[in-house]
């Protein structure tokens, strides 16, 4: 254990979380995907840290990203190494004060962390759903969130919360439930993906499914496409970061040689940081997880969905704060500025911050101090009135 | 911190401005103009920052605001989506002045130019008689570190507003944070305040 104590009483931090579970749906009533086909029942693992007020006017909502998960602060077990995925931003005193504030994250549609997706057991046939699993969209994430907030009974959130992905489900938020959300903070964000985006999405997907015990979907219990997963997740990490981080981090460095050898063993340190990256993501990320929430992130197209851009946004009632950084190239500043500029014409309240920072897409995860100024000050200003 | 020079200022732009008017406020920095007109004019205002530290302080202060460069204009903004647009003791520091001018009175209907008045008579005898670049509370900066490139005095910027068929409305010329009156200004005023609108604007009206 470190000097600050044991990982329970560790100071600023939530310290020892538990999740929470909640099921609904069933035949007679079902959860309705937006590809007009039905699912139940429906399992849903979050975290909590802080307490709900009596008005229930503290509750904010975190969106994870694509490989992200509900374990957003603290740690998971004494034993835990890492805390979780934003815990410089959740806790006591922290930007989202949990002093204050009621906070959530649940663990979306699809994926592998407990809430129902392509790993869960299908009670119909009491295996594994694989493929069989419907194709979802991140509208449809942002219901079953919906579905959690309603059996926490909070009528109306302080504010939804989210980097990437996590920013989409943000404006899945704001338009589709304008009347349950004060207000949205929508960070590295975009108001669709880009061809660009599609084409980095079908590169991991194909990895996957060109790995011989991919198998049609058909892994559980067996070998599983750990090749095409890391390989997977090699590509994307590539895309979350910048040329200037990754010069930074690795340059041209050999990783276990001060000069080339000229054979196989010659290896740089960047690949090695990949191999690593992409070895430790198996360990924790279902392959069919993968390809349903790539492809849910394909599907969204703000303008598609609602007609126009504009027409998306007219119809919401959050005050907005959008959030890009100027290395971001998979995301960049100018997808979040056609989104500021389409709320600004449709007459809504909108900030929006354009943060210096060398970190490419994953700054939203790295650059925690300024994000954290910048969230706290709106909140305050929000709660107090 | 708020000199009393910008408190006047401040007032007088409030009395160009009509209570619930749409505002879009160029330069805003910590969002004190914009929250002065909320408060006494109830506003719906906008304002626009580069520096992050800036944003941050208009954020924690409820104004809505957007990080951004002046100097790429103002394309992405709606024609005559603002009833004011106000340039406040940043004209100076653009790097195209006349480009954001055209842009001003094209989004917004109206548009409210201050700046300090380069043409007041102690900064022509600074120059005249001392031989150097004038330093006063206003323009309190040396030349090498000054981020005023584009001062100017009052009877220029008429000319510029004339030359870009800008309509002046109304002059404000301020000594010190009292009005003078305008035949005075080029001469006298450490600070003049301009109410314009964009000649295509006029016309409609």
């Amino acid at each position: 254990m470190d000097s600050m104590g044991t990982r329970a009483t560790q100071v600023g931090s939530v310290g020892i979380v538990t999740p929470k579970e909640f099921t609904f749906g069933s035949s007679t009533a079902p959860l309705e995907l937006e590809s007009g086909k039905t699912l139940y029942p429906i399992t849903v693992r979050y975290e909590t840290y802080g307490n709900l007020n009596k008005e229930k006017s503290n509750a904010i909502l975190i969106l994870h990203a694509f490989s992200g998960d509900a374990h957003v602060a603290g740690y998971k077990t004494e034993q835990d190494r890492y805390p979780g995925w934003w815990d410089p931003m959740v806790g006591p005193g922290k930007p989202f004060d949990t002093n204050k504030y009621y906070v959530i994250c649940s663990n979306v549609l699809g994926g592998c962390q407990g809430t129902t997706g392509p790993s869960s057991i299908n009670p119909a046939t009491g295996k594994p759903y694989g493929l069989s699993f419907p194709l979802i969209t991140i509208g449809d994430m942002v219901k079953v969130q919906r579905y959690l907030i309603d059996h926490l009974e909070i009528e109306r959130l302080l504010t939804v919360v989210g980097g990437s992905m996590g920013g989409m489900q943000a404006l899945e938020w704001a338009i589709t439930y304008p009347e349950r959300v004060r207000s949205a903070i929508v960070i590295a964000a975009t108001p669709r993906l880009t061809a660009q985006g599609i084409a980095f999405n079908a590169v991991g997907r194909n990895a996957i499914t060109s790995d011989p015990n991919w198998n049609g979907g058909d892994y559980y219990g067996k070998a599983i496409p750990s090749r095409g997963l890391a390989i997977a997740r090699m590509v994307g990490h590539i895309t979350y970061l910048s040329e200037q981080s990754m010069h930074d981090k690795f340059g041209r460095r050999l990783q276990n040689r001060e000069q080339y050898g000229f054979d196989f063993n010659d290896q740089f340190a960047v690949e090695s940081y990949l191999e690593y990256q992409g070895d430790k993501f198996v360990e924790r990320f279902d392959a069919n997880s993968y390809i349903y929430i790539s492809r849910a992130m394909d599907y969204f197209n703000l303008d598609e969905k609602y007609g126009s851009l504009g027409a998306a946004f007219r119809r919401t009632q959050a005050k907005f704060l959008i959030v890009s950084f100027t290395s971001d190239w998979l995301y960049p500043p100018k997808q979040s500025k056609e989104m500021v500029f389409a709320l600004m014409k449709e007459g809504k309240d909108v900030s929006y911050a354009e943060l210096d920072c060398p970190y490419g897409h994953d700054s939203f995860l790295i650059e925690t101090e300024r994000q954290g100024k910048l969230f706290s000050s709106f909140l305050e200003n929000l709660y107090a009135h | 911190m708020r000199t009393n020079l910008s408190e006047r200022v401040f007032q007088e732009i409030a009395q160009l401005v009509p209570t619930g008017s749409r505002v879009l406020d160029l330069g805003c920095a910590d969002g004190d103009l914009l929250e002065y007109l909320s408060r006494t004019k109830q506003v719906k205002g906008m304002g626009v920052d580069i520096d992050e530290t800036m944003v941050l302080q208009c954020v924690a202060r409820g104004i809505s605001v957007f990080q951004g460069n002046l100097d790429e204009g103002l394309r992405d903004y709606q024609t005559s989506s603002y009833d004011f647009v106000i340039l406040s003791r940043t004209l100076q520091v653009v790097h195209k002045p006349v480009l954001i001018l055209k842009e001003m009175v094209r989004v917004g209907k109206h548009a409210i130019v201050t700046f300090p008045n380069f043409g007041y008579l102690p900064i022509r005898l600074q120059l005249l008689l001392k031989g150097q670049m004038p330093v006063t509370p206003s323009l309190p900066f040396q030349w090498y570190d000054t981020p005023n490139i584009h001062l100017c005095t009052k009877k220029d910027f008429r000319n510029l507003c004339k030359a870009l068929g800008i309509l002046i409305l109304k002059e404000i010329d301020l000594w010190n944070s009292k009005r003078i009156p305008a035949f005075l200004g080029n001469l006298c005023a450490t600070e003049v305040c301009f109410l314009l609108q964009g000649s295509n604007n006029g016309n409609t009206k």
